[in-house]
């Protein structure tokens, strides 16, 4: 019976130690295949429409509410301090440092990650992956990587655009609503806001999530099993996995740049 | 057709990432100073300006009245050259004093004006020196401390 248990262990050792190195060679694979995607333009531009502008709307909506609430509350709690004016500065930084590229990741998960996985998953159950090795098109060129880079394209714009509308969100709250004065609204701003250390390093972290989400998509859907169930739960271990990567990633990333 | 069309909204889609990356850029970089409000330049000097800073306000009464437009170091006087930008809408005599004044306790600073008794008022390009410099906390700090010391040594 003990020494089951010690099989079992090892059994599980193995696989996992099998799957990292999986997707270890997976993850090398897409990066190598950069330049074989930027010269077919058309896929990857067609993965781009599809994950950027399809995304385009959900980000900005939750964009302009995150900003909003943002300067409800950082309003709330500075003006016992009397410095209420500094709202502009907190709420572009926390949106550029960690709000932008954080959530939009998330959010970018949700919509576009599972289908990617879906996707994937479904055109391995439909056979056709094997189909296009069979006529000796390798399916990680063909599909897979366009998908990566175009999500890789697509999360610092999106990351971006969040980040610039939650701050308008903001401005709507902070001036127009609370009466906060707006020459010190964007004055703050600016001289709290700096365009390397704290834009620059914001749309890096973005970049670093592309990488990760998209990355975690494909795996799950080329993995999946092919079946319904396995692509169902590949798609809820993409939503999971992602998460988790995204904001443990993200307090790496944070303690590495911002950590002096 | 349906190439292109996508091609058009891809590009549509990079050219938003990049104008909200330069906005959020320029925003903080400050190179987005456009001056909407057009207002006459006044010149004032104070000796010492705090943590005034460019875009702050310039309130009368408590209403705000103008803009700080630059701030500047004068190396001839040692003083800082603040220039405002006033609304046109209002006009000050020309012996106006100004203060630097903190709004709340650790709020924004912000320029304040006193307005004179001169019948002549204000005009583009004047110079104030009438001013008053900012409240430096441990300036203030100090001369307690020291004048507390003086008491304890007289007693």
């Amino acid at each position: 019976m003990k020494l089951r248990r010690v099989a079992d262990l090892g059994f599980m050792v193995r696989t996992l130690l099998a799957d990292m190195g999986y997707a270890a060679r997976l993850f090398l694979r897409l990066l190598m295949s950069l330049g074989i995607t930027l010269r077919r333009p058309s896929l990857l531009r067609e993965q781009v429409h599809f994950m950027g502008n399809y995304s385009l709307a959900v980000i900005a909506v939750s964009g302009v509410f995150v900003g909003f609430v943002m300067g409800l509350q950082y309003y709330y709690g500075l003006q016992r301090f009397g410095a209420a004016e500094s709202v502009g500065m907190l709420i572009s930084l926390s949106l550029v440092r960690e709000f932008g590229p954080v959530m939009t990741a998330l959010l970018f998960t949700g919509r576009a990650g599972t289908s990617l996985t879906a996707e994937i998953g479904l055109m391995k159950a439909g056979e056709q992956l094997s189909a296009m090795e069979m006529m000796a098109v390798d399916p990680v060129q063909r599909i897979l990587a366009p998908r990566f880079w175009g999500a890789v394209i697509a999360m610092p714009l999106l990351s971006a655009v969040f980040s610039a509308v939650g701050v308008l969100g903001g401005w709507v709250i902070g001036v127009k609503m609370l009466g906060i004065d707006s020459g010190a609204f964007w004055g703050q701003m600016q001289s709290g806001v700096d365009v390397w250390l704290d834009v620059g390093n914001g749309v890096i972290k973005s970049v670093v999530f592309g990488f990760a989400v998209s990355f975690i998509a494909l795996l799950q859907g080329y993995r999946a099993q092919p079946t319904p169930e396995g692509v169902a739960l590949a798609t809820t271990r993409t939503v999971v996995m992602a998460s988790l990567t995204v904001l443990s990633l993200d307090f790496v990333l944070t303690a590495l740049m911002f950590s002096i | 057709m349906q190439r292109s069309k996508t091609d058009l909204w891809v590009g549509l889609f990079v050219l938003l990432g990049a104008v909200a990356l330069v906005f959020l850029a320029l925003q903080s970089a400050n190179l987005l100073s456009i001056n909407v409000e057009k207002g006459y330049r006044v010149v004032a000097k104070f000796d010492n300006i705090g943590g005034l800073k460019p875009r702050g306000a310039v309130r009368s009464a408590g209403v705000v009245v103008g803009r700080v437009e630059a701030i500047d170091f004068d190396d001839k006087s040692f003083q800082a050259r603040v220039t405002l930008s006033l609304n046109p809408k209002y006009a000050f005599p020309k012996d106006s004093s100004l203060k630097i004044l903190t709004s709340g306790l650790l709020g924004e600073q912000y320029v304040g004006i006193e307005a004179g008794a001169d019948s002549a008022n204000l005009a583009a390009g004047d110079v104030i020196s009438t001013t008053q410099s900012a409240v430096v906390l441990e300036n203030l700090i100090s001369q307690f401390l020291y004048s507390k010391a003086a008491d304890g040594k007289s007693k």
